[in-house]
């Protein structure tokens, strides 16, 4: 039983961390702002909930616990209204998507 | 282990040192040492200094990115060219580094288990704070009992640098003719989900602000996140209303109303016949004395750095312009 | 076995890093220190675990519920900015 809980804590944390890996080499490699934009707030919504669930799963029934899933709430909440944030400011500087001239940018570097 | 990944954390940091002096542009500067504090937060938290390493997650990446920028959009975002004498400013720096490597070639290791500070200080400190004081975070003994007299000073200083900002910036808003200065009022998603995470700051604040004693925490930790809680509702309304909940008249108290508790403590133990800022003379047991008189100065600290970073905060975002 | 996942973090923060110094526009910059916060948030509770040190949660959850307010004031900074100046481009250039 002890094992089962092992094994699948940690599979649920290697699980996070590629995407937290995937959600990196995405934000650097993604050719315009807004895909970026999406690569890391796509990974930052499923990451958290893969490696504090592992946490929690680790940590049993204790205060601990709670506290991990105080903050894995407060992750799922505040992340994508920081990320819709970041995008109206980007609209309302009239940065538009698919700009030309960064994406021949993108392709010498 | 956590060696191989404070040298892989202090060189991004050294990266991002780097690329803050380069920038012209301001904003890129603020961002850049939004990261610079992270990390910094990070590298404190691997060599297990808690306290030091909340404040500094609060304080660098949460309050400072929000002031430099209420400050920025109140002046110009390139910064300006033409700087004479840097190569005498560079000479003059690298001269002090050398010679500071030079004094540490003669301090012992980190960690080296026959340094001074590892036989004589801290186990001084370790033995004497259950017999004396009886808080598990010795931290918070050793800052708020033992070297009370230094946090002393740093509450005056936070309070000297309010008063400070107050004197060159404070205008209070009043009511503009036609455009009320709403704040994000109108982006619905982030009202929404900032009115629901004000509540959780406030009392996470004041759980930090007394949970001290047992774990990281403190009053300057509390002040900072109450604080942020304020500004958080101050952006989201716009700082009219938020005048409105903390009166300038309030906030003016709560900047000198921490340090006057702060040195009223210590005034008061001197007439109960101890020392200044003595705690043990404040009740009839020395160690419940003690309680009481951390209790109280965590107090005052915490007072006095919530209102002056919310004055500083207000004195920045309620101008229209310079 | 929390020694890889504080791997995958730190790794990511780097490239987030290399993104804030990159990135053409002021908004890469704010997106790699948005991204930074979280994998901070993580890494401090991963490694509270490493250590076996749970009080330590404390400092993950404060920084959990501040790191919004970084991207909310500069939301509030642009905002402004358009107010104030109306026909204003792009900027934040190097």
């Amino acid at each position: 039983m002890q094992m089962g809980v092992d094994i699948l804590s940690w599979l649920l944390l290697t699980c996070g961390g590629l995407f937290v890996l995937v959600g990196g080499i995405g934000a650097l490699r993604m050719p315009d702002l807004y895909t970026r934009m999406h690569a890391a707030s796509v990974t930052d919504g499923i990451a958290p909930i893969l490696i504090v669930g592992g946490l929690i799963l680790q940590a049993g029934i204790t205060l601990a616990s709670i506290k991990l899933a105080a903050i894995l709430i407060f992750l799922l909440l505040t992340g994508p209204a920081a990320s819709n944030a970041l995008a109206s400011a980007a609209v309302l500087s009239g940065h538009r998507p698919g700009n030309a001239s960064e994406m021949s940018a993108e392709e010498e570097a | 282990m956590s060696a191989v990944f404070g040298i892989f954390l202090l060189t991004l940091m050294l990266i991002t040192a780097i690329a803050v002096v380069r920038t012209r542009n301001l904003f890129v500067a603020t961002t850049l040492m939004g990261i610079f504090s992270l990390l910094l937060a990070s590298n404190f938290f691997l060599l297990d200094a808690a306290d030091v390493a909340l404040t500094e997650a609060a304080v660098g990446a949460g309050i400072s990115t929000v002031l430099f920028l209420s400050a920025l959009s109140l002046t110009a975002e390139q910064e300006k060219p033409g700087h004479r004498g840097r190569l005498v400013a560079l000479a003059v720096v690298l001269v002090t580094t050398l010679a500071l490597l030079h004094a540490t070639l003669d301090s012992p290791l980190l960690g080296d288990i026959n340094a001074p500070v590892h036989q004589h200080v801290a186990p001084w400190y370790i033995d004497n704070t259950p017999l004396a004081i009886d808080v598990p975070n010795v931290v918070t003994a050793v800052l708020a009992s033992f070297r009370g007299f230094d946090t002393l000073g740093e509450v005056f200083v936070v309070f000297t640098a309010g008063i400070g900002v107050m004197f060159l910036l404070a205008h209070y808003p009043q009511k503009p003719p036609h455009q009320p200065h709403h704040g994000l009022r109108h982006y619905l998603i982030q009202r929404l989900v900032g009115r629901t995470v004000i509540p959780f700051i406030l009392l996470f604040g004041f759980y930090v602000q007394f949970h001290g004693d047992f774990g990281p925490g403190g009053g300057f930790q509390a002040g900072t996140l109450i604080a942020a809680g304020i500004i958080l509702f101050a952006l989201l309304e716009g700082p009219n209303s938020a005048i409105k909940v903390i009166p300038s008249g309030v906030l003016k108290g709560m900047v000198a109303g921490g340090a006057l508790l702060y040195g009223g403590v210590g005034v008061a133990t001197m007439l109960l016949g101890g020392t200044f800022l003595d705690y043990s003379v404040l009740s009839s047991d020395p160690v419940a004395g003690q309680h009481l008189g951390i209790l109280l100065i965590e107090l005052g600290v915490g007072i006095t750095v919530t209102g002056v970073l919310l004055s500083i905060f207000f004195a920045f975002a309620s101008r229209k312009h310079f | 076995m929390y020694i890889a996942v504080a791997l995958a973090l730190v790794v990511t923060m780097g490239l987030a890093l290399i993104r804030a110094l990159l990135g053409p526009s002021v908004y890469d910059r704010v997106l790699a220190v948005n991204m930074m916060g979280t994998k901070t948030v993580l890494l401090l509770s991963v490694i509270t675990f490493a250590f076996g040190r749970p009080d330590f949660l404390d400092l993950a959850l404060a920084y959990a519920l501040i790191n919004f307010i970084g991207v909310l004031a500069v939301l509030e900074f642009f905002r402004k900015r358009s107010e104030l100046d109306p026909e204003n481009n792009d900027e934040g250039t190097q």
